[in-house]
């Protein structure tokens, strides 16, 4: 009885709820893939892809995606956003679907998926 | 055309219900309509094929159904109007988004979907409601081997629906009669009279070869009951630039967008930030509450929501890179 309660207390179980919930929190605030698009000149766009998560190597995606989609694009690293994902051209459909594909894509939900601009 | 072909078929259908009576009902089903078809198939597939060149194709493909396979033919003989009445509304439906394709300029189209389905469905069930005295009187009584056709005035509170009465009465006729209560007694919640929510179109004007005029922009916040403010950082954010407000307070916008273009982007911001989502009212306020969060209020059911802020997010290097950020 007292054996089982001290296993439990090992757990320690408010450090490891304060703790989930803060990932939890950051997890809900920054679950959004945002989409976006940027205008430059002529008719040249810019596709950024921000807040992928982090079990992905964004290094390796960009690869995939350059050769897929035919574009350049580089990885760039926000201070506040992390490493951002940015190609040449309005790739926003082609990456969306790139995401959510779940053969050979990333298979991600389409629901934490935001697509900006016009 | 088709109240008519239902006049015609009905006859046969009835008579074929009323010989394999307990096909739906019995788990024997294959044997007993083998046993029923086993004399007039032939007769039956016969008179269908000159009725179906009359029809239309939707209901020529129902009857091919019947006059083909013989084993299938009670079940879709069941749900041939269920069919029916499915291909109807989605083909109305399609209308419907037709409709809106074409009116897609008509910025004042935002929730045209939704309703316009909705009132085909009630459309749908009118017309339903018109052949249904007969319908469900010919099809459902005998299917179910009940004796007595259910009928009766509704209103007056007669037959079937008489006080005393206790036989069961069919879902159709129960929906039929709250839907037709409804319409006599408050026509506004039947769903007919939603009105569309109307926003002028954003009037865009081009400014030299780079800049954007969004020129009502104030009207439109005006409508919206949004600050211009608001308005203007969503945008911004949206289309990932920038801009200013001009004299005569138009937004100018960086970069080359194009009326529809702003009007998706509107949209947007409606849905997420106007529009009620519990009721679909747009006559909501945006208010700042405690810790900065905000909420929208909705003015005409009460519900209160939370919004989130609108966010920039990254936005990247456009243009020379004159000076590095970086310190």
């Amino acid at each position: 009885m007292s054996t089982d309660i001290q296993n439990l207390k090992s757990f320690d179980p408010f450090a490891e709820a304060e703790d989930a919930g803060a990932e939890v929190k950051v997890g809900n605030q920054q679950n959004y893939i945002h989409i976006r698009i940027q205008q430059r000149n002529g008719r040249k766009t810019l596709t950024t892809v921000q807040g992928l998560p982090k079990k992905f190597d964004q290094k390796k995606i960009l690869k995939v995606i350059k050769k897929q989609f035919a574009c350049n694009g580089t990885v760039v690293a926000d201070t506040e956003m992390g490493e951002v994902i940015q190609l040449q051209g309005d790739q926003r459909k082609d990456v969306q679907d790139f995401l959510t594909n779940k053969k050979d894509g990333l298979g991600l939900d389409v629901k934490s998926i935001k697509v900006h601009g016009f | 055309m088709t109240e008519q072909e239902a006049a015609e078929r009905k006859p046969r259908k009835s008579v074929a219900f009323s010989e394999g009576t307990t096909i739906v009902d019995s788990d024997g089903q294959v044997t007993e309509s083998k046993e029923t078809n086993g004399g007039k198939p032939s007769a039956e597939s016969h008179s269908t094929v000159p009725l179906a060149d009359k029809h239309t194709s939707n209901v020529e493909l129902t009857c091919e159904v019947t006059g083909d396979d013989k084993d299938v033919e009670e079940v879709t003989e069941m749900f041939a109007d269920l069919a029916k009445k499915k291909k109807k509304k989605s083909s109305k439906k399609k209308e419907g988004e037709e409709g809106e394709d074409a009116a897609e300029g008509d910025f004042a189209a935002l929730k045209k979907k939704k309703k316009s389905s909705k009132k085909k469905v009630e459309d749908d069930f009118e017309a339903k409601l018109a052949a249904a005295g007969g319908d469900a009187a010919e099809e459902e009584a005998p299917a179910a081997e009940e004796e007595e056709v259910q009928e009766g005035d509704m209103m007056k509170g007669t037959g079937i629906w008489s006080h005393e009465n206790t036989t069961p009465i069919k879902y159709d006729m129960l929906l039929n009669r709250f839907f037709t209560l409804l319409h006599s007694q408050h026509p506004d919640l039947a769903g007919n009279s939603v009105k569309s929510y109307k926003i002028p179109p954003p009037q865009c004007l081009r400014e030299g070869n780079k800049k954007t005029i969004f020129a009502n922009i104030a009207e439109i916040c005006k409508r919206m009951k949004r600050t211009d403010e608001h308005v203007t950082q969503f945008l911004f954010a949206e289309l990932g630039t920038s801009g200013s407000v001009d004299g005569s307070r138009r937004l100018v916008i960086k970069g080359r967008f194009q009326q529809k273009q702003i009007e998706n982007v509107l949209r947007r911001y409606i849905v997420e930030y106007v529009s009620c989502k519990t009721c679909r009212s747009p006559d909501t306020d945006l208010s700042k509450g405690e810790n900065r969060l905000s909420f929208v209020t909705c003015n005409s059911c009460g519900s209160r929501r939370s919004v989130q802020a609108i966010k920039t997010g990254f936005s990247a290097q456009i243009g020379k890179r004159r000076r590095m950020i970086k310190t």
